[in-house]
């Protein structure tokens, strides 16, 4: 069942076309990557989503019905632009924001209470949000995002200007939210740094979408059929009918060799190594998204 | 609570509880009962005196020695010719030398033509002012006595006439009071225009820090712009109203007990040396004066005004901010809203002078100029379809701004970098979605 189901959307920006009939499913629960390098038309399409902006042409599903400002407190973005009024004390800025999402008073302090708990700030309540760090003020935004606990959770290039320990501690608060059911877009250019996490991709470059799906399958339909292994000595064999060798690299006695397996059955080359010498590793190429998008963007 | 009330509670609170709020709330009373007490103060203090020379020929200015702070001294002119004079001038470094020539005979009209006064540098407006003023009524006495007119009988004949002026127009017959209606017009018109730029340009920078500060898509991700534009302005519409009343409460106070304890002693002085009561006559004339004024329809219409000038205003500073990301680039957009403001607040003289007036009337009915000259003209009554017609294209106009400047608002807080131009602002509004 998908909470997103965006349909032939297009939006122009007067002469100039940002989204080219892009129709993306996100599953309930998911990790969704939304990928791309910057300009493509990520940004227009998360706008769309939250209804900053309208799409021009096709619509967009939330939950199964056409979407509309009351889905808007089930939405969580935490835009590109991080920022919180400076002036503002951090327990009451929150809570504006809160509120904002349509939580009443009461809840909104006890889950704020609960978040401030469990990231350990208790004691900025009262705190002016200019006093903060950068670090110390992107916890306060994430939980500024979160608060209502919305279904579908929007972050636009999640861990740029986020420290290691933070990203760590964001990665995992994301999974337990994922966890409790909500489902998460992440929104990047920086794509090595959402592959570990997402469940679903979608690729998208000058305003159109060239690539969908589970990131296993995406991964599995354009892999290179090659195979990397290491063999004990020099390797000069001949292969198995077939198979071609790509590289052959021999460093302290270590024979480094990448194979071409067109049938992706290797048992035939395996076999023949083990007979005569020793195997100390056998791995598949896996691409990396971003491999697999510049080889998506040159066929295009 | 609806987002628009959160959003006009956030602004409210934040800004009255600012220490720029509270300084300027307590100092803004103070600071306009000064400017009124100062200067009267600073016209009770001697100051620097000035010395003129005379060197007076024909014995017109019958020694006189002048005024405090303006002294005349006299050469005598047997002993000193104009070359003399004059270096006695350079010499002494006295303000200046007044000269008035001897033609062989006492022709008034040749000495007024030929009096000169020099001075080292230019000379003070008031100084010539008030030796023209001296030099006249001498010569007029000369011209007196060449009529064989007695000055005496001249000056017992002097009568001085206070016209009782009613204004028959009104249902009742009322002693009219242009100078308190002026002072009304001009007070309430003028506050307008003050609130309108003070407020006007906090909403600017409000906007503006809410962009670059980047709160903004955060912000427009749970309420629409239009909300977030709406609350803002009248959140600010509501610290300006809370001041204003808080410095009309205070001013009162303060004109009452500065009045009472300060000026009292002074006032009760004036009245008892004044023989003819002339004074108590200047104060029954007010007090039967502000009978004839309609103060519910001026404070009515000064509300009416006052919101919605500010509120047309308002909308247009906010679509300023959004525009730009400093305030430093403001300025070529806020060029079209100050004129209309300035040339509001010039015409707002004219329209005390003559509230019926062409000029009057068609800067009262343009709504950019109206909520300003409007007041200047009620105090003294306006036809009320007049008046009626300037509120409808008043709130007819503001309901359109107000749809522009959320068109531009809409796409301005989301652009950053590049500063637009006024073609790429129309551009915006013609956007849809």
């Amino acid at each position: 069942m998908s909470i997103l189901s965006i349909q032939e959307v297009s939006k122009f920006y007067g002469d100039y076309q940002a989204l080219d009939s892009v129709s993306i499913e996100i599953s309930k629960g998911s990790i969704f990557g939304l990928l791309g390098p910057n300009g493509a038309g990520k940004t227009s399409l998360i706008r769309i989503i939250n209804q900053i902006t309208g799409p021009d042409k096709g619509k967009v599903l939330f939950d199964g019905q056409n979407l509309s400002p009351e889905h808007i407190s089930r939405i969580g973005y935490l835009p590109e632009e991080r920022g919180l009024y400076p002036k503002m004390k951090v327990g009451e800025q929150i809570m504006y924001l809160a509120r904002l999402k349509n939580l009443d008073k009461a809840s909104a302090k006890k889950t704020i209470k609960d978040w401030f708990q469990r990231f350990e700030i208790e004691s900025w309540w009262n705190k002016n949000v200019e006093e903060l760090s950068k670090g110390m003020q992107q916890k306060v935004q994430f939980i500024a995002t979160v608060i209502h606990q919305p279904d579908l959770l929007i972050f636009d290039e999640p861990f740029t200007g986020f420290d290691p320990i933070n990203t760590n501690l964001i990665k995992s608060e994301i999974r337990r939210l994922r966890d409790e059911g909500a489902t998460i877009i992440f929104s990047t250019h920086r794509m090595e740094s959402v592959e570990e996490i997402c469940d679903d991709i979608a690729l998208i470059n000058k305003s159109h979408k060239i690539l969908e799906g589970p990131i296993k399958e995406v991964k599995k339909a354009h892999k290179s059929h090659n195979y990397i292994m290491e063999v004990k000595g020099d390797f000069k064999d001949t292969l198995p009918t077939g198979m071609t060798m790509k590289t052959n690299e021999f460093k302290d006695g270590i024979s480094l060799l990448k194979v071409a397996i067109p049938d992706d059955n290797p048992t035939a080359l395996i076999e023949k190594i083990i007979s005569q010498h020793q195997l100390i590793s056998f791995n598949e190429e896996i691409p990396s998204l971003n491999d697999i998008f510049i080889q998506k963007v040159q066929e295009v | 609570m609806n987002k628009i009330g959160l959003i006009i509670q956030r602004e409210f609170s934040t800004r009255v509880r600012k220490k720029s709020f509270i300084i300027m709330t307590i100092l803004g009373p103070i600071l306009s009962v000064a400017l009124f007490v100062l200067p009267a103060y600073l016209a009770t203090l001697p100051g620097e005196e000035k010395v003129v020379l005379v060197l007076d020929k024909v014995h017109l200015m019958d020694n006189d020695r002048g005024k405090e702070g303006l002294k005349f001294e006299y050469l005598n002119p047997k002993n000193f010719d104009l070359v003399a004079a004059k270096e006695i001038l350079k010499e002494t470094g006295k303000y200046g030398l007044l000269y008035i020539p001897d033609g062989g005979n006492m022709d008034p009209d040749w000495i007024r033509k030929k009096a000169t006064l020099y001075t080292e540098g230019d000379a003070n407006l008031g100084t010539v002012n008030y030796i023209e003023n001296r030099l006249a009524s001498y010569i007029q006495l000369q011209k007196l006595k060449l009529e064989n007119v007695d000055p005496e009988a001249v000056k017992r004949s002097r009568t001085v006439v206070n016209l009782n002026t009613i204004n028959i127009e009104e249902k009742e017959e009322k002693a009219s009071a242009a100078e308190l209606k002026m002072g009304i017009g001009y007070v309430s018109g003028f506050m307008i225009y003050i609130f309108v730029f003070l407020y006007g340009a906090q909403i600017m920078r409000g906007v503006i820090e809410e962009k670059t500060s980047r709160i903004v898509e955060v912000m427009i991700s749970s309420v629409k712009p239009f909300e977030l534009m709406l609350g803002k302005i009248l959140g600010l519409a509501g610290v300006a109203l809370l001041q204003f009343l808080i410095w009309l409460i205070f001013g009162g106070l303060m004109y009452f007990l500065a009045t009472t304890f300060i000026l009292g002693d002074a006032l009760d002085a004036a009245n008892i040396s004044q023989e003819n009561a002339g004074n108590n006559d200047m104060m029954m004339g007010i007090i039967n004066s502000i009978d004839s004024i309609n103060f519910p329809a001026i404070i009515g219409s000064f509300l009416f005004f006052f919101i919605f000038g500010y509120l047309l205003y308002a909308a247009l500073f906010a679509a300023i901010g959004s525009a730009v990301d400093k305030e430093s680039d403001t300025q070529q957009f806020m060029l079209p809203i100050s004129l209309p403001l300035i040339a509001a607040i010039i015409v707002l003289v004219t329209a005390l002078d003559k509230p019926d007036g062409p000029i009057a009337f068609w800067f009262s009915m343009i709504p950019l100029t109206s909520p300003v000259v409007m007041m200047a003209r009620i105090p003294f009554g306006v036809p009320v379809w007049e008046i009626v017609l300037s509120m409808s294209l008043l709130v007819i106009t503001f309901l359109f701004t107000t749809w522009m400047a959320g068109k531009i608002y809409r796409i301005g807080i989301l652009m950053y970098g590049k500063k637009p131009t006024f073609r790429e602002l129309i551009k915006w509004i013609r956007y849809k979605g």
